[in-house]
């Protein structure tokens, strides 16, 4: 483990790492990466690597657990034993049943748990690599790949993390800023800017706390939009593949008709499953518009419909 | 868990109640309830106290004695907090191993402790890397009436202030004091409808949309705060909670817990 740096900020106002103070980590979401789960998302933020997997809503076991009004929503946050520096002892500890606490708390509201009465919705998060904010990390994945499973939400919830190191407060803490830092805030947030997950130790006047609540509501705006643009990149690649299937009929080569013959006579059963399964994701990617009106920057359908045309410029721009 | 079903007359009276700025037990929104404190009860026990706030009763013990420090900070003591919420407190609580509730509420107290640097834990090293004081706060819940965090936060720092490092009966020098240099207050608000009520009773838990936390030290800063329940709060709600709970928090020290 490396020791506490005299400095945290040199004279230029950048971090050790190089990013201004109000930056956060580059954050990569993959959609739709395990095939057995209903929902999956691989998610890094920074050197953070989480992987998390949704599955239901489906049958409670045990079954005490249930609720007949709404579906109770369940959340696992483990790390892998070698994700940290010194080898984590696996399984679940006080710290890891507080985390999977907060975060099933921030997650549940946005649920429409009332849909599914008497069923279980199941968020497995697994840290696969640990550098500071794994529990905001892996709230952010859980949130996409809720999405992913087609369940029905008010909004995506981004989480991010402020904290105070050398008396300045600084959004998104790295390893070393969170070590030896005087505060660390995660926060998590929903679309129309409130705040689900709070949690604070360290040092901080009220007054820093309110700009810091600020900083990370900015923070959380950048990685909804990643998250988003994600979701919404999965499903274009999703609807393109169905409509090279769908529009293979009408193009006149033997080849791709014979293909498509042979691919309807195996392959209408999975077909069906695979239209099923993007309504129900189209629903949820659509309520997104509907419940931003808060938001300031809202975009309408129009432009979303170009961003899928043009992901990168969003993406870019999300990160500055 | 055994849950205990909230009745709808009941959430909707609290609401419309709250509307009016009015309280069950006719509190105004910020007030807190009786608190009382009385310390070294536990004869046997390096600390303690046991605290009462409104219906809600805890006792809290220290055990203080030698160990090995962790190997990545050696030449620090070791806190450890438990809480235990066993079943003679309250219908919902049931025996076994903590679960998520009991941890929590733990572990917040914890932070509360270490994060506000109350105890000067380089205090507690005896030889570097071998041998630390090694702190036990345990929490027993004897009665639930609500607001269990305020009490738990209230009753370790009571039990700490009062607790006695027990140098004599180990043969490591004198028997002394823990040395602390800060008194960090725990006070918790619920969202009710959206309305803001400071200590909630049982009752008010209950229907709370969600809680947070603050825990204050000295200065009038912040050292912990924890957000809990799936309800949301908006951004000037929680600075509003801040405020008020780093002022009774200061009141709540003045009249308790400075010597």
């Amino acid at each position: 483990m490396s020791d506490k740096p005299e400095k945290f900020i040199d004279e230029n106002g950048l971090r050790l790492d190089g990013r201004k103070l109000d930056q956060i980590r580059d954050i990569k979401i993959e959609v739709g990466v395990l095939a057995r789960a209903d929902g999956s998302c691989y998610l890094e933020f920074g050197k953070n690597m989480v992987i998390a997997a949704v599955y239901g809503p489906r049958e409670v076991h045990p079954r005490h657990q249930q609720d007949s009004t709404r579906a109770i929503v369940r959340y696992k946050y483990n790390m892998a034993s070698f994700s940290v520096e010194d080898r984590k002892r696996p399984g679940p500890d006080r710290r890891s049943t507080e985390v999977s606490k907060v975060s099933r708390e921030a997650l549940e509201d946005q649920v429409f748990t009332e849909y599914f009465p008497k069923s279980a919705i199941d968020i497995f998060v697994e840290v696969l690599q640990a550098d500071a904010g794994t529990r905001t990390a892996a709230l952010n994945a859980a949130s996409v790949a809720l999405a992913d499973a087609g369940i029905p939400m008010r909004g995506l919830v981004s989480a991010c993390a402020f904290g105070k190191v050398d008396d300045t407060l600084v959004l998104d803490l790295s390893k070393d800023e969170d070590n030896y830092g005087q505060a660390d805030v995660p926060i998590a947030m929903t679309q129309d800017g409130k705040i689900t997950l709070l949690q604070m130790d360290g040092h901080l006047t009220p007054e820093e706390l309110k700009t810091g609540l600020v900083m990370a509501q900015e923070g959380c705006r950048q990685v909804y939009e990643v998250q988003r643009q994600a979701l919404m990149d999965h499903y274009a690649k999703m609807q393109d593949a169905n409509e090279d299937e769908t529009e293979a009929p009408s193009v006149e080569e033997v080849i791709t008709a014979e293909e498509n013959e042979a691919s309807e006579d195996v392959n209408t059963g999975t077909e069906e499953v695979e239209e099923v399964d993007e309504e129900v994701a189209g629903e949820t990617v659509e309520e997104v518009p509907e419940i931003k009106e808060n938001v300031p920057e809202e975009e309408d359908e129009e432009t979303d419909k170009e961003i899928v045309e043009e992901p990168d410029t969003e993406e870019e721009d999300s990160h500055e | 868990m055994n849950k205990q079903v909230v009745s709808i007359i009941q959430k909707d009276q609290l609401i419309r109640l709250m509307l009016k700025g009015e309280r069950l037990d006719g509190r105004k929104p910020e007030e807190t309830r009786n608190i009382s404190i009385e310390t070294d009860v536990i004869d046997k026990a390096e600390g303690s106290a046991r605290v009462e706030i409104g219906d809600t009763k805890i006792i809290a013990g220290v055990k203080i004695q030698p160990g090995t420090p962790f190997p990545d900070s050696p030449d620090v003591g070791v806190i450890i907090t438990s809480m235990e919420l066993i079943p003679l407190a309250s219908p919902e609580f049931e025996s076994g191993p903590p679960r998520e509730k009991a941890i929590e509420l733990a572990r917040v107290t914890d932070r509360g402790v270490r994060e506000s640097g109350a105890i000067d834990l380089k205090k507690l090293c005896i030889t570097e890397g071998e041998q630390v004081w090694m702190v036990f706060i345990d929490i027993h819940v004897l009665d639930d009436g609500g607001n269990l965090m305020d009490a738990a936060s209230l009753g370790a720092i009571a039990a700490l202030m009062t607790a006695k490092i027990p140098g004599e009966r180990y043969g490591i020098g004198e028997d002394m004091p823990l040395p602390m240099r800060d008194i960090p207050v725990s006070v918790t608000a619920v969202d009710i409808g959206g309305g803001i009520v400071f200590d909630p009773s049982m009752e008010e838990e209950r229907v709370a949309d969600c809680k947070l936390t603050v825990i204050s030290n000295q200065e009038g800063a912040i050292a912990g705060m924890q957000k809990s329940g799936n309800g949301s709060l908006t951004v000037d709600q929680i600075n509003h909670i801040v405020d008020i709970s780093c002022k009774k928090g200061q009141e709540i020290r003045e009249k308790f817990l400075e010597i």
